[in-house]
């Protein structure tokens, strides 16, 4: 079993408003499908949702909010998985509801220190 | 009380109490002299009161002789004057009776901080539960061989060496330093959670030893609440799941002794106190930031004590499968979510699902793929029952797979 993290990105300009009932739906879609990866013993951590602004710090000690402002699609959160090879790594992240949403998962095979 | 069931009686509550007490006094290396002194004292019970009767106040008579046994043994173990003595605790001179403080207070903690001895990680779990039984729970080997399905010798030896250990890291009976006490109660907890599984999942028909097992959890988990250092969320919301479990002890066997599935049991057999009781425990457990196994458990529980199948129960039992699962995953609960997923979402989800599982070794994967498959498919539900009937191991097991097979036909 190798390690992979999944980045999921999501263009924040097309997310809707949510009422709360339609927020929860959502997290129950994520919560169906981190749980079935966790059902199969195969979730490394959960990780996170990410807020959609950050700080980026380049050498110099220049600090900017962003760098969202040009690029469509941000990282909206991260989990780590494990699994046998790429090929399964991908049927795991097929479920993925950010799918649904005009996102993608990128899917990177950790590879150690 | 009559006379023969006062003594058993007063063993089970006071025999752990008296140790500990003792134990304390004399330091963890003295545990098996603790032991002792308790076991005399109810002898000299046994031999005295048939003639004199009863006394006023049983207790405080077992707590005086406990304590003039005590007291003269310190005085007469010539090898314990020299080499233990010295090493008392409080570094006081004079050992006398008075020192053997065998007041409600120092009961309460002597049994607390033994509870933290006995489940100090450098001893083995099943060690732990064995100590915890015979010195907290006044289980004799028998009865702990009996209770844990293992033999009189296996449980000497267990206990032995723990205590041999013990000794060895010269594991102070006391309470943790503040800053630990929640990382050294993770220990604790695991460890009265195991006790209580042992009793309710035991495969023992016999009754009685499983639900003082039960009963003994749920007290030394009472114990951690009456102190305010100990009195943590994670305390309430294990009692909670322990409580929610107990409430269905007289509804999960029929009058054989076999045990009756959740689906099938008399609800009016359900103990709606220790059920409330229960609710009382996650309320206090809801408090602080950290959500623990415990918490989330409780809440899968406090939905089985509500007997009538909605979407609602089902679709929050399913959430808190996710959740326990990310927490920390068991084929159980793996098989548990994928049962919950079926009730609120349709069998053809749930076997999506379970197929992805591969638990090929596992008896219940199989017996829960034939309950999926029973409307759908009769052949692929009685291959996968009959699989189901040859990995399982129990006769508990085997019956209620039989039992699912005659269904289908």
């Amino acid at each position: 079993m190798k390690e992979y993290l999944l980045l999921y990105r999501m263009d924040v300009t097309t997310v809707p408003n949510r009422t709360e009932e339609q927020a929860a739906q959502v997290m129950q879609l994520w919560m169906d499908w981190i749980g079935g990866i966790a059902a199969k013993g195969q979730l490394v951590s959960r990780g996170s949702r990410l807020e959609a602004t950050g700080r980026v710090l380049r050498s110099g000690n220049v600090v900017t909010n962003g760098p969202f402002t040009d690029i469509k699609e941000v990282l909206g959160g991260y989990s780590l998985v494990k699994a046998a090879d790429y090929d399964e790594a991908l049927q795991m992240a097929a479920g993925c509801p950010v799918l649904n949403m005009g996102g993608s998962v990128e899917i990177r095979e950790q590879a150690g220190m | 009380m009559d006379q023969s069931a006062l003594i058993p009686h007063l063993f089970r509550t006071e025999f752990g109490r008296i140790t500990s007490v003792l134990a304390w006094r004399f330091g963890i290396a003295h545990i098996e002299v603790a032991e002792d002194i308790a076991g005399e004292t109810f002898l000299a019970a046994m031999e005295t009161w048939p003639y004199k009767g009863i006394p006023d106040n049983p207790t405080g008579w077992l707590y005086t002789v406990a304590a003039n046994k005590a007291k003269n043994y310190l005085a007469r173990d010539t090898n314990f004057q020299k080499k233990i003595a010295p090493e008392l605790r409080r570094g006081e001179e004079a050992v006398n009776a008075q020192d053997i403080d065998l007041s409600p207070g120092n009961i309460k903690d002597s049994q607390l901080r033994m509870l933290f001895a006995i489940c100090h990680p450098a001893i083995p779990q099943e060690a732990q539960i064995g100590l915890a039984l015979r010195v907290l729970c006044g289980l004799g080997i028998d009865e702990i061989a009996h209770a844990l399905l293992s033999n009189k010798e296996t449980i000497n030896k267990r206990l032995h060496r723990a205590k041999e250990k013990l000794r060895d890291e010269d594991i102070v009976i006391d309470l943790p330093p503040a800053a630990e006490i929640e990382q050294r109660l993770d220990t604790v907890l695991t460890t009265l959670y195991l006790l209580f599984n042992e009793g309710y999942y035991s495969e023992t028909h016999d009754e009685m030893i499983r639900e003082d097992l039960c009963r003994e959890a749920i007290r030394l988990a009472s114990l951690l609440t009456e102190s305010e250092q100990t009195n943590i969320p994670a305390v309430n919301a294990l009692l909670a799941l322990m409580c929610f479990h107990a409430s269905r002890f007289a509804a999960r066997r029929d009058s054989e002794g076999d045990m009756v599935l959740y689906a099938d049991q008399d609800e009016s057999l359900w103990d709606q106190q220790l059920i409330a009781r229960g609710v009382g425990y996650i309320n206090a457990a809801s408090r602080g930031e950290r959500l623990t196994r415990y918490h989330v458990e409780a809440g899968i529980a406090y939905w089985h004590t509500i007997k009538e199948d909605t979407p609602e129960k089902w679709e929050n039992i399913l959430q808190l499968y996710n959740i326990l699962l990310q927490i920390q995953y068991s084929p159980v609960a793996a098989l548990n979510r994928t049962f919950a997923l079926a009730k609120a979402r349709g069998k053809e989800e749930a076997i999506t699902e379970a197929e992805k599982l591969q638990l090929t070794t596992n008896p219940y994967y199989y017996t829960l793929l034939g309950e999926l498959y029973a409307d759908q498919d009769h052949a692929k539900a009685r291959s996968y029952l009959d699989k189901a009937l040859s990995l399982a191991v129990t006769r508990a097991d085997r019956r209620s797979i039989r039992q699912k097979l005659d269904r289908l036909s």
